[in-house]
């Protein structure tokens, strides 16, 4: 047992030193990310020290940029899921190495989110009211406490699945497949649940009419299904730039082909709602006509909203053309859909439900710049936690930081180019296989 | 089981560090850990000028409803405490319950609004409301003759004298309803329905999501977006835990049918001061009110929003 926790805690210690080990172009990005985080923290404790009253924020438009950032990362989070079910349910072998970068994305877009948050709370020292058994959850009465606990548990389900199984890679053990395809298939359903219970958030305001809509759920996995894999295309080949991991554009066309289907039925779903709000002519399309048209001369989002349509529809023609099966143009058209979405899922979507408020009265919002430097923070938090996720999981992947070399020396200079590409190909053989 | 060793290419086989780096590399991240740790500091130093939002006392506070009659007793001695601190004068907080027998509803008559806005003041001076930033519980809303229509109505309307020709006044605030939508979507219990009606805020429990505010279809919360600030002189000392007592900065507020005079059987500030006679207020569960005599014999009421459900405790009503 103690020898268990002490192979682990050096495998820890490893991945640890490994995150600062890198060549002057490694250091120098996360030298930069961390001196945006720097510059967040100090916004936040500007934040914290003065209140929300630093932001944008005002009684008639009450959340912000902050929620939506979140709103759109869990979508990202969420869309781990599309790399695992071709892998474990279709037994896709392109993308089967792959997932654990999906999944590590994952981990970093919760962490965003969670901070996105966690940023929005008046009182954040007062977070352990929302502990189960410490403080008061109103479960399952709050569809916020639904999001508390989805999250949290999204988080540790994948947390698991790429921990455990790069541990077993590091040990050159075979992953006991108990130990972790149950945890795979309870987490593809969670995450279709964490981006469902977070549309639920604005779908259950009575009150609100612009949210109060069943066709924001479908929405919410429509967009994030275009944007997740999006994201994770766009990430594959930077991997593959500067590491030498080997990733097919087999694979990357496999992820392509699920953005494709999800901007169709994403766009699809957008005229829909269009055609509801507009057509019928209710009075209830205030806010859509503020967002789409302005109202009574105010009409911050408009410029914005038309950008997002866009691209979106933009992306979705260069999705359905071959055009888009080279590379270039297929990473024009992640850009447009990522763009594209965090707009109209974002801004797009939070805003809009405050304006005009619930006794009609107009107050636009725009994010003051400390709120911004805030989110300029978190993102720069997230890619350096995704970078460390990957700096760690990249060696151990291709077997060049594993416990048969423990004690030598760590893998230095360059990100990852020493191995010889011969170390990195081919089927990879586990000790209980031979 | 032997495994073939990838670092063992040539190119890996660094010659084992000597005493000089070893130094040199300690000097090193020395020099980044410092560097770090000195970035770091100067980023949390707005930090110093936090003060004392956060008492440990406060924090540690058990919830409103599990609170002990003596632990209450504490909160509240503590509250006092703050208070005189911060204005120099010694309140009376009281943990006022609802009585029994007692369902508070009220009542206000459009034909009489004139829309002075008196009932807004005298709200903001008995419930110690931010002066700045300016809080306040009532919004008036001016609607053309003809139209319900709030979309259409004007909040910020200011002519030399009141009542204007072609217009009628509309006050909004809590509503008070029997199915409020706040309360269901706080995620800690912060705000509840009392036996007696009242939707109420723990201000030493919310968290400051501002959820409740995003599902209020009646924009009747208010969240202090910073430390509220009264005129020490302007104090009202009389004080309630769930009403007007003084908020801190992060946390919501909202109308509570002036818990602090109500539930020792006053009327709310904005009863008391209305020159027209337009707000009447009392407990309905009382066949002998005036509240159920309106409710019975006046012929048209408005729930604001009766579609969605919530049930207001809140009725408007004409001359007719």
């Amino acid at each position: 047992m103690t020898r268990a926790i002490r192979n682990y805690l050096v495998f820890l210690g490893r991945c640890a030193r490994i995150a600062v080990v890198g060549d002057w172009r490694y250091h120098l990005w996360m030298g930069v990310l961390t001196a945006l985080c720097l510059v967040g923290l100090n916004a936040y404790a500007k934040q914290l020290v003065h209140g929300l009253i630093t932001t944008g924020m005002t009684d008639q438009v009450s959340w912000g940029v902050y929620i939506a950032n979140f709103t759109f990362l869990v979508g990202v989070a969420a869309a781990a899921v599309m790399m695992v079910i071709p892998v474990y349910i279709y037994d896709n072998e392109e993308l089967h190495d792959l997932v654990i970068f999906g999944e590590l994305l994952a981990v970093a877009a919760i962490l965003m989110c969670l901070a996105f948050v966690t940023v929005d709370l008046g009182r954040p020292d007062r977070f352990w009211h929302l502990i189960p058994g410490l403080g008061k959850l109103n479960f399952p009465a709050s569809m916020l406490s639904w999001d508390v606990i989805v999250l949290n548990g999204y988080l540790l389900l994948n947390v698991h699945i790429c921990g455990y199984l790069l541990y077993c890679r590091y040990r050159n053990r075979k992953p006991s497949k108990w130990f972790y395809i149950p945890f795979v298939f309870v987490a593809i359903v969670w995450a279709v649940s964490i981006h469902t219970v977070t549309a639920f958030l604005y779908v259950g305001l009575g009150g609100r009419p612009f949210w109060n809509s069943s066709i924001v759920g479908p929405r919410f996995l429509a967009s994030a299904f275009t944007a997740g894999p999006a994201m994770i295309i766009l990430a594959l080949q930077i991997i593959r730039r500067i590491t030498e991991y080997r990733i097919t554009d087999k694979a990357l066309l496999t992820l392509r082909s699920i953005v494709q289907v999800s901007m169709l039925i994403n766009v699809f779903l957008l005229v829909n709602e269009v055609f509801k709000e507009f057509y019928s002519g209710n009075l209830h399309v205030a806010s859509s006509r503020y967002l789409f048209l302005g109202l009574h001369g105010y009409h911050a989002l408009v410029p914005w909203i038309w950008t997002a349509i866009a691209f979106n529809l933009t992306a979705m023609f260069l999705l359905v053309l071959p055009l888009s099966r080279s590379l270039k143009w297929l990473n024009l058209t992640c850009v447009l859909c990522i763009l594209g979405i965090w707009i109209e899922k974002g801004m797009g979507l939070v805003i809009p439900g405050f304006i005009p408020t619930p006794l009609g009265q107009i107050v636009e919002y725009s994010p003051s710049p400390n709120e911004t430097l805030i989110c300029v923070g978190i993102w720069a938090f997230g890619l350096l936690c995704y970078t460390v996720f990957l700096r760690m999981s990249v060696p151990v992947l291709q077997g060049r930081l594993s416990k048969a070399n423990e004690g030598l020396q760590e893998p230095a200079c360059r990100f990852d180019k020493l191995s010889p590409p011969g170390n990195v190909e081919g089927p990879r053989r586990y000790e209980g296989d031979a | 089981m032997d495994m073939p060793n990838p670092e063992s290419s040539p190119n890996l086989a660094s010659p084992p560090p000597g005493p000089d780096m070893s130094r040199r590399s300690f000097l090193r991240t020395s020099a980044v850990l410092a560097s770090g740790m000195a970035a770091l500091a100067a980023s949390l130093s707005p930090l110093r000028e936090l003060g004392d939002h956060v008492s440990l006392e406060q924090f540690v506070q058990k919830y409103y409803k599990e609170l002990t009659p003596e632990e209450m007793a504490q909160v509240l001695k503590r509250i006092e405490r703050e208070v005189e601190r911060q204005y120099g004068i010694r309140p009376h907080v009281q943990d006022l319950k609802p009585m029994d027998g007692v369902e508070f509803v009220y009542a206000l008559n459009l034909t009489r609004c004139i829309g002075c806005r008196k009932c807004v003041h005298a709200c903001v001076q008995e419930n110690n409301l931010s002066r700045t930033p300016e809080i306040q519980y009532i919004r008036v809303l001016r609607l053309p003759h003809g139209s319900l229509d709030i979309d259409n109505s004007e909040h910020n309307y200011a002519p030399e004298s009141v009542p204007e020709k072609g217009y009628f006044y509309m006050p909004v605030q809590c509503q008070q309803c029997r199915n409020p939508p706040c309360v269901k979507v706080c995620p800690v219990h912060a705000t509840w329905q009392e036996s007696d009606g009242i939707t109420v805020v723990d201000y030493d429990w919310c968290i400051g999501c501002r959820y409740c505010e995003a599902a209020c279809p009646y924009w009747a919360r208010r969240f202090n977006f910073t430390e509220p600030s009264v005129p020490k002189e302007r104090l009202n000392p009389d004080m309630a835990y769930l009403g007007n007592r003084p908020r801190r900065q992060g946390v919501m507020e909202k109308c509570h049918f002036c818990i602090q005079r109500t539930r020792v059987g006053r009327y709310p500030a904005c009863v008391e001061v209305c020159p027209a006679g337009a707000r009447k207020f009392g407990n309905i569960l009382d066949p002998n009110s005036e509240i159920s005599y309106i409710l019975r014999t006046k012929r048209v009421f408005i729930q604001l929003k009766e579609e969605l459900g919530t049930s207001p405790r809140f009725f408007y009503f004409f001359d007719v």
